[in-house]
């Protein structure tokens, strides 16, 4: 029984990140393609058909390119920094459930796991900035410490509304909590307070103060090389999935499909993918259309807007609730 | 001895030598990550003990946002000069003694007089029939209304006194 327990868990395990990962490397692919018929260019074309093949490549690259380490850089941080971020991110998805009873842990504290793991995640930055001692990395990792423990608590507040609704922290319950209307419906503050805070989050346009390449070259991962350059990337889109993942199971309904009769064959999983696909699109429409915000813009907008537009939104909705 | 016994014993002995290495440390940054390992092991222990609000509580609030604000100032400090200087007065193995004499002596003394009390009313199964969160949240809005109040107030005043001494005075 237990034994069983444990094996199943593993393979899911197994299925859940190889997924994932194939995923995070085909939302590069898929960025640079929308980015480029956004721009009037055509993405990559080079590798495979309609450059199809071109995330593997890049992933064989970064492998086998030479891991330079500057000399004064704090070795053992330095090392560590990236893999808080990807194990940060990936154990995420455990308490995702992508369709009903699909979750590797269903457990009760799910939505205040992954802001547990979230604010972990935010750790690789700073110490990447810290451990390479460089200037520019140094500024993008002080930048990223005070974006993301502001726009945190925007984001935990926003999910409040959400917990206060559904009555519980369990994603399962939350989405069975969506059966007759999606929380985007009735919890529209939150929904607009939670988007952008996520964006800050996971540190995309127009939001990526903590790498503007105008004037920090590239931010915490200046100094990064190969493949420790790429973990970084990875633990970034592995974070958009599974920012993406909760923004549809809070707001938009998870694996809840349209109530059509033709379309009822169609499994959950599907419904909940596109949802999520559709988010990330989201993401990238944004960093093509927005320019960059300057840093106080940044820390007044999340202090002086987000923070009080969420707890008036708390506030509303516990009267409600009371009523 | 059971599973539970020997995760128990792995918990006990790793927190307190993470504890030793967040002190000894030399570089004060080393010793921030030691104490964020220390604060998992606290909230696996909190887990253990099937409290897993706390234990999410925990990582938000001290990994996510104390440890944050503990790293921030220490960065902005620029302390690379401590890595250079002698860590420890010389009279270190004294003090380390004796605190070892003493330590033995409580141990004993705890071991005498300490009767642990009869299981109260929060067992594992009350909390599992209305869940963690439920639990904690009916416990802290009655019977501890009063302190969570006053915890509140005195957060307000720190708040509000960071206000005072961090604004500008706009008269001069």
């Amino acid at each position: 029984m237990t034994f069983s327990l444990v094996l199943w868990t593993f393979i899911k395990v197994a299925i859940v990140v190889s997924i994932l990962m194939l995923h995070v490397s085909y939302v590069v692919y898929f960025e640079r393609k929308v980015i480029g018929h956004m721009q009037a260019r055509m993405g990559p074309m080079r590798v495979g058909w309609h450059g199809l093949l071109q995330p593997i490549a890049d992933a064989i690259k970064l492998f086998f390119k030479e891991d330079i380490m500057p000399s004064q850089a704090d070795k053992s941080i330095f090392y560590i920094a990236p893999i808080i971020g990807v194990l940060a991110a990936i154990g995420s998805i455990a308490v995702i459930p992508m369709w009903d009873g699909f979750a590797i842990a269903n457990i009760n504290i799910g939505l205040l796991f992954i802001l547990a793991l979230s604010s972990v995640g935010s750790y690789s930055i700073i110490l990447a900035g810290w451990a390479s001692n460089s200037k520019y990395s140094f500024l993008g990792g002080l930048r990223s410490a005070a974006q993301v423990i502001s726009y945190e608590i925007a984001m935990g507040l926003s999910l409040v509304g959400i917990m206060l609704l559904s009555g519980s922290a369990n994603l399962t319950d939350i989405v069975h909590a969506q059966s007759d209307y999606w929380f985007i419906f009735t919890q529209p503050a939150a929904f607009f307070v939670f988007v952008v805070a996520i964006i800050a989050e996971t540190n995309r346009a127009p939001f990526d103060l903590p790498e503007a390449e105008t004037e920090l070259v590239a931010g915490y991962a200046t100094e990064y090389s190969g493949i420790r350059f790429g973990l970084f990337f990875m633990a970034e889109y592995a974070g958009m999935f599974i920012m993406s993942a909760l923004a549809v199971v809070c707001f938009l309904g998870g694996w809840d499909g349209p109530d059509i009769r033709l379309l009822a064959w169609v499994p959950g999983f599907v419904w909940f993918i596109l949802k999520v696909y559709a988010f990330i699109f989201f993401y990238f429409w944004i960093r093509a259309t927005l320019p960059r915000y300057r840093y106080d813009q940044l820390m007044s907008l999340g202090w002086k807007l987000f923070i009080p537009l969420a707890l008036a939104n708390v506030v509303f909705t516990a009267l409600l609730k009371l009523l | 001895m059971t599973v539970h016994q020997l995760i128990f014993i792995y918990f006990a002995i790793a927190m307190t030598g993470i504890s030793l290495l967040v002190v000894t440390r030399r570089n004060p940054v080393h010793s921030v990550l030691f104490m964020l390992v220390l604060f998992v092991h606290i909230a696996a222990l909190y887990l253990f003990l099937n409290a897993e609000f706390l234990a999410a509580v925990q990582i938000i609030v001290y990994a996510g946002a104390i440890m944050v604000l503990f790293l921030f100032v220490i960065m902005l400090l620029n302390l690379r000069r401590e890595e250079t200087e002698e860590k420890f007065h010389r009279q270190w193995p004294v003090s380390a003694g004796a605190v070892a004499v003493l330590a033995v002596f409580f141990i004993m003394i705890v071991s005498k007089i300490v009767v642990l009390p009869a299981l109260g009313e929060y067992s594992i199964d009350a909390i599992r029939s209305e869940g963690s969160i439920m639990t904690v949240g009916k416990v802290l809005f009655t019977k501890y209304l009063l302190p969570f109040e006053i915890a509140s107030i005195i957060l307000l005043v720190a708040i509000i006194g960071a206000i005072v001494l961090a604004k500008k005075s706009t008269n001069s």
